[in-house]
């Protein structure tokens, strides 16, 4: 009950450290549109005006990554800038309850990027909203967004051991976009992505987005998104244990 | 070591290593803390005096678990700092100096909340124990702003409050008042000593030696990652008897007229310092030495304030201590 209770006072605050950042409001407005320009003006060019909502959906997914990764990427970097990093690490609690309501934060913050994708691509380029799965493509969302929370948190434990958290959290960014297949199909990328494909949570989630949006089983999709991201969770938990006594062996908690 | 001290520390090294460079790396390693070791009594208020640099803030985070030392053992509360980790944070509340370390978008109450919650204050009793503590550092009625509008002052008050959610047995503060106004940190002064005679153990770092010689049962001065000395204010104030101290306000004193200053006879110490436009010369001789003449001929030609030669104070105590590091 009281790690629950830890976790949802613990979101519910870093959603607000985050939504109220003028930095965070400007990115949050400009890429969605963006991404949705980006997405329908590729699916047109290739002929294929029948998927643009399945274009809009993949850039929507793209802008939730992007959010998990610099969010969480950022967000341990900004907590070193502040100096809240230390305070938090200083509390009696495991590490993992420290860090997973900022990575959950990142991902609920992300789910705005995909419902804004989806709204500016109703707005401006006049995409249907006509759901294969109405009610899956919830459900998938929710777990996508878990999911990215969870990754989030594994990909966290390694930003709280290094001083320049950011520099790995660039390199991230389009590798994921691609192998995971968040706009580009997997089939047409070299087959020696498909392993590292596989196990990512972000490839299954958009899957199981894209199934919701033009049909195809979507819970198969759902179900491993969710047993990866559970194991992310395990991995993620272990880690930041020892990352956490690495960090105060390395003294990296701190910016100096 | 007794069950009665609060913390044990002993012969507690810390070693930094950094590595700078891709082709050809370059290791340095600097020695921050060389083998310190202290007790401080339950319900004492040990001040921890040194200059920039000197390894306070090394010393106190490996006592309150946030860097693992390279080598020696500390105890908080009969719990061993690197392997009791959790048992020591239940206890310990930490404060620092600065604009830094507290969610500045969010509001004091926010700030306190989440604090209350990481440090396992229960539910039922959270609201009253912020109210309280909102009381105590003289922010209430301003806990619904947001944190970026506050002064320093304010800032370092909510800190103090932070670090007591818990009710913590020991409570470190590095350098608490760094940055605040003369106000503000007598209140926080005042703060600090009521929570020592409520049976807090405090251990404070500073470099302001009359917060030290105000507040502190006992203080060890700490330079050059060691301790000099360690006794009551009253006995480091020993350290500098046998001394007299002559005092010179100077505008533009070249650094050979204070290599000149150096070499008298009977000088031990000489420092300046600057304020402004104004060079403050303090020169430590032997008592029985008049210095004052010779200092005053070294300094002819040299635009000259106030003069004044006296007994000497605690902090020329430290001054002494620290030069001799």
């Amino acid at each position: 009950m009281n790690v629950l209770r830890l976790l949802v006072v613990g979101t519910l605050l870093h959603i607000k450290q985050i939504s109220r950042s003028p930095f965070e409001i400007a990115i949050t407005l400009i890429v969605p549109i963006v991404q949705a320009t980006l997405a329908v003006y590729l699916f047109r060019a290739g002929g294929e005006q029948h998927r643009l909502l399945e274009a809009a959906v993949g850039a929507g997914v793209m802008g939730v990554w992007s959010s998990v990764l610099f969010g969480s990427g950022g967000a341990i970097q900004g907590q070193r800038w502040m100096g809240t990093l230390e305070m938090i690490m200083l509390a009696p609690r495991r590490p993992v309850l420290v860090i997973l309501p900022i990575t959950i934060a990142t991902g609920l913050t992300g789910i705005y990027a995909l419902l804004a994708t989806l709204v500016w691509g109703r707005f401006l380029y006049g995409i249907r909203l006509d759901f294969a799965h109405p009610a899956a493509f919830v459900v998938a969302s929710v777990v996508c967004v878990i999911a990215l929370g969870m990754f989030g948190l594994l990909l966290a434990a390694t930003f709280v051991l290094m001083r320049n958290a950011n520099a790995l959290a660039n390199t991230l960014e389009y590798p994921v976009w691609l192998v995971s297949g968040m706009l580009v199909p997997i089939t047409v990328l070299p087959s020696w992505t498909g392993p590292i494909a596989a196990i990512l949570p972000t490839t299954w989630g958009a899957r199981a987005l894209r199934e919701a949006t033009s049909g195809g089983p979507v819970w198969p999709s759902v179900g491993i998104c969710l047993g990866i991201s559970l194991l992310c969770l395990a991995l993620g938990g272990l880690a930041l244990t020892h990352v956490e006594r690495r960090a105060r062996a390395a003294a990296t908690l701190a910016l100096a | 070591m007794g069950s009665d001290n609060a913390i044990e520390a002993h012969d507690l090294r810390r070693t930094y290593k950094a590595r700078t460079g891709w082709l050809k790396p370059k290791r340095t390693e600097v020695e921050a803390v060389r083998g310190v070791t202290f007790t401080v009594g339950r319900g004492e208020l040990f001040g921890l005096l040194g200059p920039n640099g000197a390894g306070k803030t090394t010393t106190i985070k490996m006592l309150n678990t946030l860097l693992i030392p390279t080598s020696g053992t500390a105890r908080v509360c009969g719990f061993d700092v690197e392997k009791e980790t959790r048992d020591v944070r239940r206890r310990i509340g930490y404060v620092f100096g600065g604009d830094r370390g507290l969610y500045d978008r969010l509001s004091a109450l926010d700030n306190l909340r989440y604090f209350a919650e990481l440090y396992g204050v229960a539910p039922r009793d959270q609201k009253r124990r912020i109210a309280e503590l909102l009381e105590l550092v003289g922010l209430s009625g301003r806990e619904g702003e947001r944190v970026e509008g506050y002064s320093r002052g304010m800032r370092q008050r909510l800190h103090i409050a932070r670090g007591l959610l818990h009710s913590p047995d020991v409570l470190f503060l590095d350098e608490p008042s760094i940055g605040v106004d003369p106000v503000a940190a007598r209140e926080l002064r005042r703060t600090v000593s009521d929570l020592a005679s409520t049976g807090t153990t405090v251990l404070l770092t500073t470099h302001y030696m009359a917060e030290a010689d105000e507040l502190c049962d006992r203080i060890a001065v700490i330079a050059d990652g060691q301790i000099q000395a360690l006794g009551t204010p009253a006995e480091l104030r020993h350290r500098a008897d046998g001394r007299r101290v002559v005092e010179v306000e100077a505008y533009g004193v070249p650094e050979s007229a204070v290599d000149a200053l150096r070499g008298l006879p009977g000088v031990r110490e000489t420092a300046v310092e600057a304020r402004g436009a104004l060079q403050l010369l303090t020169v430590h001789s032997d008592a029985h030495v008049d210095v004052q003449g010779d200092v005053l001929r070294e300094l002819a030609g040299i635009r000259l304030g106030r003069v004044d030669s006296r007994e000497p104070t605690l902090e020329d105590a430290y001054v002494a201590i620290v030069s001799a590091a």
